[in-house]
């Protein structure tokens, strides 16, 4: 193997742990895991040893004082873990060490070997390279003399080392410190604090690194997660910060709202806030934009803290956006927490790992205003800044809902506009005896948009946005813009016929002068006519005379 | 002391090795068991060094480690048996 390059490290298979270890636990080194009682070392010890044996060939044995073998193998197997299928190839074994102290009398000077040889005996038999001792503790509790435990304790973690095996070591938590015994802890090259706290009611589990000898190590607490998939700390920091950038335009699932946006929807990548007050359309437009990824071949998840998968599908089927063909064809994932179910933290812990397993395109959260109740406003615009930026690193639309509690309301508790890309406002106004709902793109960044407020209307035909009337200087929207609307029908109809009759009369009026002219130019043309006639008789008038004179003139010669 | 009616004693006696406190535990036992149940005592001493399988069948972790086979119920006694009169008390034979 590879040296120099600071210590090795074995993985541990517990999602999101490798990764803020850079690698796992100190290969060849004892590692010690404490916590208060059900805080999950044993199911930590149980899936580093369980993932060495399957993933990693390196066989494990299980050192167990507490539990009987049967039983863990049960516990793990309610994780997917066939526990007995790799005791019988030999990859793992469960060493089983009692000690009943009511059965046993202490005289004098003694040690563990004992238990050394029975471990060494254990290890060369399966060949192990990783061990676990579950838990320390019962070794105090089972023998009264403290300081030869205390020294063996020690013996131990060096000879562990010396085997080269790399060791979880689970420890009790003890009153303000570690362990119980505060020893544990320092002869230990890796130490891993579990905790189980309670607030508000709700329950949260977190992981710290207390210490890695000869490595980086992030120090915050992580919230970790035990369920059906096992064990999974959740880091929520430490995320690099390029960005990716994307020129592409997506789909709101509106086309309507797409017109408003310079014809082309948003950014891919680009976070986007809808905020509106109670029974604005704020979900259906987030289940639009779903559809619109889907419809594209893209997978969405929906975050949804009010509805279930089935309530959602059953609601949006009723303005005619079909969730369901999406969810049974595998792109669209719809998970539904309550805000009370886990702290923010154990809520920010679960998107992220649910957005790192799936990779969808799109992710909805629906509404992010459910969480203002469930903490402190400062930690919740930490944790969903958390989310936002995540979402930016990996290049994933966010669609984020707001429940504003007024209508007039320009601004979130929270803070949230200047991480929003986009921010679309849904209005429901009230005027003359109704409530009309309104949307307006307070801000698009990067994106021509238009800025009307625009009708929003709803029906089984999809999601509409009718221009508002406009005029006399104000934007009319629902009754009031139909009544001015017919009015303005009204109007036009009386100023059409008006036309019509006017034009109507102009045309009368231009034939009848047409006709006067006809009969003009036959007036003319006749006195054209006459008038020539008149010169032609004149000419042989004049001709006639003419003739006549000279034939006087010749009769007066007397030729 | 040992007017009661003599059961017979058998006793393990587990060690690692020749460690010093191995050692000890076997002398201290000797002298034990020569000067109070003499001629009813058989005494196994088991070096796990050699047979380590026998920690495992037999759930020894503190060297040394002596078992009372017998009489029953099975006990256990940890440490160098360097207290004899708490030997004594522990394998408590001379009770009923």
């Amino acid at each position: 193997m590879a040296s120099g390059e600071g210590i090795q490290k074995s993985p541990t298979g517990i999602e999101g742990f490798d990764e803020l270890t850079l690698g796992g636990l100190p290969t060849g080194r004892p590692t010690l895991v404490c916590g208060s009682a059900g805080c999950g070392k044993t199911l930590f010890a149980s899936t580093f040893l369980i993932h060495g044996a399957r993933e990693q060939s390196e066989p494990g044995v299980f050192v167990t004082f507490e539990e009987r073998p049967s039983e863990i193998v049960a516990n793990v197997a309610s994780l997917g873990f066939d526990l007995d299928g790799l005791i019988e190839d030999g990859r793992i074994l469960i060493e089983h060490i009692t000690i009943d102290a009511s059965q046993v009398a202490e005289i004098g000077d003694f040690d563990l070997e004992g238990l050394f040889l029975r471990l060494e005996l254990a290890i060369d038999q399966i060949g192990a390279k990783r061990i676990v001792l579950d838990t320390v503790e019962s070794l105090f509790s089972a023998f009264t003399n403290q300081a030869i435990l205390r020294a063996e304790i020690r013996r131990l973690f060096d000879w562990l080392k010396d085997k080269g095996v790399t060791a979880v070591i689970t420890g009790e938590r003890g009153d303000g410190t570690l362990t119980r015994q505060g020893l544990e802890e320092y002869v230990s090259d890796c130490v891993i604090l579990l905790d189980h706290r309670v607030a508000n009611q709700v329950s949260t589990r977190r992981m710290r690194i207390v210490k890695y000898r000869g490595t980086a190590h992030g120090t915050n607490e992580y919230p970790f997660l035990i369920d059906e998939d096992g064990f999974s700390v959740l880091p929520v920091s430490g995320l690099s910060l390029d960005h990716h950038v994307y020129d592409e335009r997506i789909s709101t699932g509106v086309p309507d709202l797409d017109a408003m946006l310079d014809g082309g929807g948003f950014f891919r990548g680009s976070s986007i806030l809808l905020s509106g007050v109670a029974g604005s359309g704020k979900s259906s437009i987030a289940a639009a934009f779903a559809d619109a990824a889907c419809a594209r071949g893209e997978t969405a998840l929906y975050f949804s803290f009010e509805e279930s998968a089935q309530q959602a599908v059953r609601n949006m089927r009723s303005i005619g956006i079909d969730l369901g063909r999406w969810i049974e064809a595998g792109l669209l994932h719809h998970v539904a927490a309550r805000p009370t179910f886990y702290s923010l933290e154990m809520h920010l812990a679960i998107m992220l790992r649910e957005i790192s397993r799936r990779r969808p395109r799109l992710v909805v959260l629906d509404p992010i205003s459910a969480f203002i109740d469930s903490g402190d406003p400062l930690e919740v615009q930490a944790m969903l800044l958390r989310i936002v930026d995540f979402l930016k690193v990996e290049g994933i639309t966010g669609v984020f809902t707001h429940l504003a509690s007024s209508a007039d309301l320009i601004e979130t508790e929270a803070g949230l506009s200047s991480l929003m890309d986009a921010w679309i406002l849904l209005l429901n106004r009230e005027a003359s005896g109704e409530f009309n709902r309104e949307l307006y793109l307070l801000k698009a960044r990067g994106i021509a948009h238009s800025n009307q407020v625009r009708e929003f209307l709803m029906s089984e035909a999809g999601l509409r946005l009718l221009p508002p009337y406009v005029g006399e200087g104000v934007a009319l929207t629902g009754a009031a813009r139909r009544a001015e609307e017919n009015r303005e029908r009204r109007n036009e109809a009386s100023r059409r016929d008006e036309a019509l009759r006017r034009q109507r009369e102009v045309d009368h009026r231009r034939r009848r002068a047409l006709a006067q002219i006809e009969a003009l130019q036959a007036e003319i043309e006749a006195d054209e006519a006459e008038l020539d006639a008149l010169v032609r008789s004149e000419d042989d008038y004049a001709r006639q005379a003419v003739s006549d004179a000279s034939g006087m003139v010749e009769a007066r010669k007397g030729r | 002391m040992s007017q009661e009616p003599l059961r017979p004693i058998r006793l393990t006696l587990y060690v690692a090795g020749q460690t010093p406190k191995s050692l000890a535990a076997i002398r201290n036992l000797e002298r034990i068991c020569e000067e109070h149940f003499p001629g009813r005592y058989a005494v196994e001493v088991v070096d796990l060094r050699t047979a380590p399988h026998l920690a495992r069948e037999h759930n020894i972790v503190a060297i040394p480690t002596l078992v009372r086979e017998l009489p029953s119920p099975m006990r256990k006694l940890i440490g160098d048996l360097s207290d004899t009169e708490k030997v004594l008390v522990s394998l408590s034979v001379n009770e009923a």
